[in-house]
């Protein structure tokens, strides 16, 4: 059954155009993370990079290539949430993720930085992730996101002051398709540290971070009410640079969501509270402490960006972590959407956080959608991705059996209808060197 | 297997023999000898590294147990056997039989285990628990003591702190034995302890009684940047190797030193014994096989040129830690019975972790006479070592590798106690050794498995249904979290 399910992947592989034409996959136990649930014997068909339709008995049409999964599970692309991805190669070696830059805080962009050559994207690609979450991190204010090395780069240390605002800027939503325009969505989500972090941006303690997150909001409000005066030099003097301003318009407007970087109980209360007396629209980010206001959170309808590894107290907002904190988010009735810990490398890891998450009680489903449907409602693209439904791009997934497991492979991935190639640099590293007899030295070996 | 089981004892024969916690009886046996010639006076206390070989012993006592037959399970044994419908009897600490259909014998606890697996309890040969604890404030960190690249004088264990809520973790995740390691900002970077993974007061406490030294180096990028950036030596990978060969000289020249005035008090001469200095001390452990070298190393091309440094001065390198680079000379390291203890996914925080492959461990493991690790170095990885164990596993397969999961249960039991010198006590299900298991309610190659029970020494050090066998330690009371978490 797998190798006819091998041979038809990569025949389609082969075959596939830029363009991609009409296929279907048949027999596949088909995982849709949309309203149609599972499907136990589902047909998935696909025309010009969008699924046109998904069900038990959708019609093949006519001159359509067929890749029966024989039994095989389908699933959305993965997606890889709270990432590097793109922004980044080695990370001691720099990354276009954070700035210090003063009059460039909220207008922080990550879609500038992109790179869709990234020896990153085919790693977390062959491994069944199709879409990103890019986002940028505060300098000096940021955590984990330098710890993905040995002992030299963990337990702490005094870190730089940071040198712009409050804000860390502005997150995008890219796709891992081989291909030279990555970006899929700009400007999804505004990332503010909060807690520890965001009390170092404010100058040492919550009470000014929060006081001075506050004032920058009026001033964007007064800013937005009037732009002429503020270009004559006739408005009272606002903290922020015109760019930070213009940025935070939709913010002010709730048109974009905040993405609060916050982990203690108490300042995710506080991050709450802010949000209804601001009118922002949020979605928290850590939430290590969440489960101990779980019911606040879910009135709240604020979903929220999670490791679900987190169980250590790694610093003082985290000292309740716990492994159950998922499954009790969850079943408060919060959205969740799963991470990873590192920058960018250990993407992959995504899929077995998730399985990890149901071993310590979140619902199957719940899971899959932490890593598919739920990131994609929260960063404004469930239009086109995160679900197998019609009208949707045609960025899928088939598994050599469950998702979850480090003993599953992924086989083949789609991206718009377009079969990826199922290789990566690390791929040829390991069969330039599976043979250490080879009569030529491994470098004629490519 | 067999001759992999033949090698693995003669090395824990050679290093128990000679271990640091073993010299007394060592000595007490030679003493009298010399004795008998000349009787010369002891040196004052402290001065002698013989008689203060080990001046800080284990305390360590196993938790109460009783005689226990865990019946119908799945037994993956760490000798590469699967044992299907298992009994795993043990008592009085120690594995007394693992065998299919065996009925419990009187007056043993049965714990009826179909559907479960059993495993040796795994062991982390890379951990930097205690001396990173949480939460991981500048006034936990101790593991690096970057004053000087050369710092063989210190040990691990001076730095370790018993209330790291972190043991905790690693052992709801199945960890019984953990190798302790300084840091890698020095090229020597002192001593490491190995510790039975069950709560104590102190560091001794926790001690693996009789487990020798280890003595941790390291290559590459992390000590040429932390001196680097200070304006002194090693600036420079070429400088590395300095710093290292300046050392083994020293080391042979004390080493030198002390074997001369032993070999004259032997003769009854008058002699007169250098002046004990402790970092010299541990290095000269390490050219007498009492001392077994942990060397982070990445590169493939350091590692060839860390075994040549090794056989210039005429010691061991037990392991290479980290190693991504292990599968481009995986038949060197075979050739020279070095380990390689590595992750599966960790890859790109810096040049030298460039190249590292998910299939390394297997590729190791599949030339003849190789030993593949997988490790943590890392407080939540420690805690999932299956789950790397199962990444690599696959990432095998999808090589083309044909591999069990009773060989991959190696990878995490019975090759780290090979590298940590300790396989003749654990790192397998095997009659005589210490009753370290674990039960897990899955095959632990699923992300789905969770232990129920985890065993140190036959006592109960973890029981996923018993708060009174979920340890908290000091740091947490008073927390709203408190027990498993």
């Amino acid at each position: 059954m797998k190798s006819a399910l091998m041979a038809a992947c990569a025949a389609l592989a082969l075959s596939a155009p830029a363009f991609a034409e009409t296929f279907a996959v048949t027999h596949a136990r088909v995982l849709t993370a949309g309203p149609a649930g599972e499907i136990a014997d589902g047909t998935v068909v696909v025309t010009d990079g969008r699924i046109v339709a998904v069900g038990k008995s959708a019609a093949v049409p006519a001159g359509a290539k067929v890749v029966d999964a024989a039994g095989a599970v389908v699933t959305p692309g993965f997606f890889v949430t709270d990432t590097g991805l793109g922004l980044t190669e080695i990370s001691a070696v720099g990354d276009d993720q954070s700035a210090s830059n003063a009059s460039v805080s909220a207008a922080f962009d990550v879609q500038y930085g992109l790179n869709p050559n990234s020896i990153l994207l085919p790693v977390a690609r062959v491994a069944g992730m199709t879409s990103a979450v890019v986002v940028p991190y505060a300098s000096g204010a940021n955590e984990g996101d330098a710890d993905e090395g040995d002992e030299m780069t963990s337990g702490g240390g005094p870190e730089g002051a940071p040198a712009h605002g409050l804000f860390a800027g502005q997150a995008a939503v890219i796709t891992l398709a081989q291909g030279t325009d990555i970006l899929t969505r700009a400007k999804v989500a505004m990332v503010v540290p909060f807690g520890d972090g965001g009390a170092k941006l404010g100058g040492g303690a919550r009470g000014a971070e929060i006081v001075a997150f506050r004032a920058a909001l009026d001033d964007v409000r007064a800013y937005a009410r009037n732009k002429a005066a503020y270009d004559r030099g006739e408005s009272r003097e606002l903290a922020l640079s015109r760019a930070d301003l213009e940025a935070l318009i939709p913010v002010v407007q709730g048109r974009m969501p905040i993405l609060a970087q916050v982990h203690r109980a108490s300042d995710i209360r506080a991050v709450l509270k802010l949000a209804r007396e601001e009118n922002l629209k949020v979605i928290l980010s850590g939430a290590e402490e969440g489960w101990m206001v779980a019911d606040e959170i879910a009135k709240a309808g604020v979903p929220v960006v999670m490791y679900p590894l987190a169980d250590r107290p790694e610093t003082f907002e985290t000292l309740n972590a716990t492994m159950e904190n998922a499954a009790k988010l969850s079943a408060a009735g919060v959205a969740l959407a799963f991470t990873y810990d590192g920058v960018g490398h250990r993407a992959r890891e995504t899929r077995y956080n998730a399985g990890n998450a149901v071993a310590h009680g979140v619902p199957y489903d719940k899971a899959l959608a932490a890593v598919t449907i739920n990131p994609a409602k929260m960063f404004g693209v469930a239009d086109r991705k995160g679900s197998l439904e019609p009208g949707k791009d045609a960025d899928l997934v088939i598994w050599s059996g469950d998702p979850f497991e480090p003993l599953t492979q992924a086989k083949a991935v789609f991206i718009q209808g377009v079969a990826q190639p199922m290789t990566s640099r690390q791929l040829e590293l390991r069969d330039r060197y599976k043979d250490l007899n080879r009569s030529l030295p491994p470098a004629y070996t490519h | 297997m067999r001759i992999w089981v033949t090698a693995a004892a003669v090395l824990a024969t050679a290093a128990m023999g000679g271990c640091a916690t073993t010299g007394g009886a060592a000595q007490a046996a030679s003493r009298p000898k010399a004795e008998a010639k000349a009787a010369p006076k002891p040196l004052p206390k402290g001065l002698d590294p013989q008689a203060s070989a080990n001046p800080f012993p284990s305390t360590y006592k196993p938790l109460a147990g009783r005689p226990t037959a865990i019946v119908g399970a799945t037994a993956l044994t760490g000798t590469g056997e699967q044992v299907d419908n298992a009994t795993v009897l043990f008592k009085d600490g120690r594995i007394e039989q693992v065998a299919a259909g065996l009925p419990a014998p009187a007056g043993y606890e049965v714990i009826e285990a179909k559907g479960k697996w059993v495993t040796p309890g795994l062991i982390d040969t890379h951990s930097h628990l205690g001396v990173y604890a949480a939460p991981a404030v500048a006034a936990h960190s101790d593991g690096n003591e970057l004053t000087n690249p050369t710092t063989p004088e210190v040990w691990a264990e001076h730095s370790v702190w018993p209330q790291d809520p972190q043991f905790n973790t690693a052992r709801v995740g199945g960890v019984t034995t953990l190798l302790i390691l300084p840091g890698s900002g020095n090229l020597i970077g002192g001593r490491g302890v190995t510790l039975r993974n069950v709560p104590g007061r102190t560091v001794q406490d926790m001690k693996f009684p009789d487990a020798p030294y280890t003595l941790k180096m390291a290559c590459g990028e992390n000590p040429k940047r932390v001196y680097g950036s200070k304006g002194r030596a090693p600036s420079t990978r070429m400088g590395n190797v300095a710093g290292y060969r300046a050392a083994w000289i020293n080391a042979a020249d004390y080493k030198r030193r002390w074997d001369d005035y032993r070999a004259k008090v032997e003769r009854g001469e008058k002699a007169d014994a250098p002046k004990r200095d402790l970092g010299l001390d541990t290095l000269m452990g390490v050219l007498n096989g009492e001392i077994l070298i942990e060397n982070h190393c990445y590169r493939a091309d350091e590692m060839a040129q860390m075994i040549d440094i090794s056989k210039e001065f005429g010691y061991r390198i037990t392991a290479f830690h980290h190693a991504v680079e292990a599968y481009k000379i995986a038949d060197k390291l075979a050739d020279n019975g070095i380990c390689v203890a590595t992750w599966t996914n960790w890859w790109g925080g810096k040049m030298e972790m460039a190249d590292s492959v998910e299939a390394n461990v297997p590729l190791v493991d599949a030339i003849k006479g190789g030993c593949a690790i997988i490790k943590s170095d890392d407080p939540d990885v420690t805690q999932r070592l299956n789950q790397e164990a199962a990444e690599a596993l696959a990432a095998g397969r999808a090589a083309g590798l044909n591999i069990t999961e009773a060989q991959a249960i190696r990878w995490i039991t019975a090759n780290p106690a090979k590298a940590l010198g300790i396989s003749a006590q654990t790192g397998s299900l095997e009659a005589g050794k210490r009753a370290d298991l674990v039960i897990w309610d899955k095959d632990p190659f699923s992300i789905y498995a969770r232990t129920e029970r985890v065993y140190v020494d036959g006592g109960i050090a973890y029981d996923r249904r018993d708060p009174s066998r979920q340890p908290v330690s000091d740091f947490e009371l008073g927390l709203a979290r408190e027990g498993v978490r």
